[in-house]
């Protein structure tokens, strides 16, 4: 019964990962034969790729950017809509809406919004008077990290909404009660009982957030492809570029490994902190 | 007081912000293009179907939609199909233990996909299977089968052990056990991790993009990228396109809102 899976699976999963080692240690246009290069490769991008760092702190700065938001924006609203009253399950409705559309449709729909002569972010801000304040969002170096990384929370907060209520709908009710007895203030009861008792859950958002940042690929094509100068480029969407823009296949093969490395660091990194922050609170 | 104030500002600032870009696209697939910059919030000025037809008209459009459902619905089939039998085969550690079986299952979960994008490339060049839908599928099940085994391998590990004991007491073998037990009573689980396939498999962009050229194979996605280029200052065709690729998903969210939010977030919490 396992068969067919596992035939599949291994076939173009794990011998395919496995396989990807070999093609990092090759310089190989994707054309000709490949040429063994050892371990040429990882020393180049570590030592001498100014391309690579760049790309690297982009990702850092977008992937804590849009945690940090898309975490607190998910868990306030959560605790606005904890109870399932009608209008409550209604706007979580509303909100989880854009997590249904495409990457594609999102980035192109914000192209439109982000437009600097027809935009409707910049005409609105021009009808109320604050022409300096519309700029050029996507095309300037300056902003385009910054403005995919609204449309990114834009586009997945609801989903985390979703996932916090359930998770704080679990906290039990006599809690907040003797709390209240005890007169603790709406900010007191949070930090006290709503924050601790949803660190597992937000140990999920966290992680699950994280996760789509450094897949955010389909997002960052439709919207600047990396640009402008690279400054909305990720390193996903860089292992796509050096392989299929710049023909560099081994090369991106070893890209792609640091790449694994980082997120399963960096995943298992905030496992610890948020583990060990929740044993000390229990 | 305060606190009500700002939070039902937070609220609706929110619902704004998620409705405007919806409506601006839904309306915008009615108007000319000097309407969208103008008055993009406004009701078009004359309600016609002009759009529409031209994008039908362009004929560019009908196959990658065709394409897109060809994909998610075998992409998703297969996939739910192979898992369920997986994780059958996982709850009830036939031939393997069910441990072993799983961690297997597991590497895939912890190796983020993308390492596969290069490997995945030259091997179905060499194979011959860039351009061609089946090859997508193919990709799809491999790329989808590690969290899918996950969701519905602990769905049927929380079926009581009994119910499959007695039916093979009853001399029921395991395919018929997997057939009118686990299965039908798995139907919730099943249901929610369609759905959530069925979204990954329609808006995937990034595999197509590597393995597909061919103007006849394209899928929405990819589609849409093109109009980008294509229609760069025509905002009316393009939000016509958006709207049109994104219908599947919308009807979905209406009539199986329950199932489509569960799933959405069941990858996220189970995984």
């Amino acid at each position: 019964m396992a068969f067919p899976a596992l035939a599949i699976y291994s076939f173009l999963y794990l011998y395919p990962a496995l396989t990807n080692l070999l093609y990092a240690t090759q310089r190989w246009d994707g054309v000709t034969t490949p040429e063994f290069v050892g371990l040429k490769n990882f020393i180049n991008l570590l030592t001498n790729d100014d391309l690579f760092l760049k790309i690297l702190g982009n990702n850092v700065r977008f992937s804590l950017l849009v945690v940090v938001a898309q975490t607190g924006f998910a868990l306030l609203f959560a605790t606005f809509l904890l109870k399932n009253t009608k209008t409550n399950i209604f706007l979580r409705t509303v909100y989880f809406f854009p997590t249904i559309l495409s990457s594609v449709s999102v980035g192109l729909i914000w192209t439109f919004l982000y437009d600097p002569n027809y935009g409707f972010i910049n005409a609105s801000l021009k009808a109320i008077g604050l022409d300096s304040l519309a700029l050029n969002w996507l095309g300037d170096s300056r902003y385009s990290l910054y403005a995919v990384a609204v449309t990114q929370v834009w586009f997945h907060t609801g989903q985390m909404i979703v996932i916090y209520v359930a998770g704080l709908q679990q906290i039990p009710a006599e809690l907040y009660e003797a709390a209240e007895v005890d007169g603790a203030s709406r900010w007191q009861q949070f930090k006290s009982v709503t924050w601790p008792m949803a660190l597992p859950t937000t140990a999920v958002v966290v992680a699950y957030t994280t996760i789509q940042t450094f897949r955010a690929f389909d997002l960052i094509y439709a919207m600047t492809q990396g640009g402008p100068l690279n400054s909305s480029d990720l390193l996903v969407t860089m292992v796509f570029n050096t392989a299929f823009v710049g023909y560099k296949f081994g090369y991106a093969a070893t890209q792609t490994i640091f790449l694994v490395l980082l997120v399963l660091l960096v995943t298992w990194l905030q496992r610890r902190v948020l583990r060990l922050n929740d044993g000390i609170k229990k | 007081m305060i606190y009500k104030i700002f939070k039902n500002t937070l609220l609706t600032v929110f619902a704004v912000a998620v409705l405007v870009p919806s409506s601006i696209v839904v309306l915008g697939s009615f108007k000319k293009d000097v309407e969208i910059y103008t008055k993009p919030l406004a009701l078009p000025e004359d309600w016609n179907l002009d759009n529409f037809r031209t994008l039908i008209d362009s004929g560019s459009v009908l196959t990658p939609f065709k394409n897109s459902v060809i994909v998610a619905l075998f992409s998703v089939f297969f996939t739910i199909l192979f898992a369920s039998l997986v994780s059958y085969a996982i709850a009830r550690s036939i031939t393997v233990s069910g441990k072993v079986l799983f961690g297997l299952f597991a590497i895939g979960l912890a190796i983020p996909g993308q390492v596969n994008i290069i490997p995945i490339f030259t091997l179905f060049t060499k194979l011959g299977l860039n351009n061609s839908l089946f090859g997508l599928v193919l990709v799809n099940i491999a790329l989808t089968l590690p969290i899918s085994v996950f969701i519905i391998s602990a769905f049927f590990k929380d079926l009581p052990r009994e119910m499959f004991e007695v039916a093979s007491i009853d001399g029921a073998n395991h395919w018929r056990v997997y057939r009118s037990i686990a299965m039908p009573l798995a139907r919730p689980a099943i249901g929610a991790t369609s759905i959530f396939l069925f979204v990954i498999c329609w808006n995937d962009l990034l595999y197509p993009l590597m393995l597909i050229n061919e103007l006849d194979k394209k899928t929405l996605p990819l589609t849409l990228i093109d109009y980008r280029g294509e229609f760069a200052t025509s905002y009316s065709m393009l939000f016509t396109a958006i709207l049109f690729a994104s219908i599947p998903m919308v009807l979905m969210y209406i009539f199986a809102q329950r199932s489509f939010i569960a799933g959405l977030t069941a990858g996220a919490v189970k995984g």
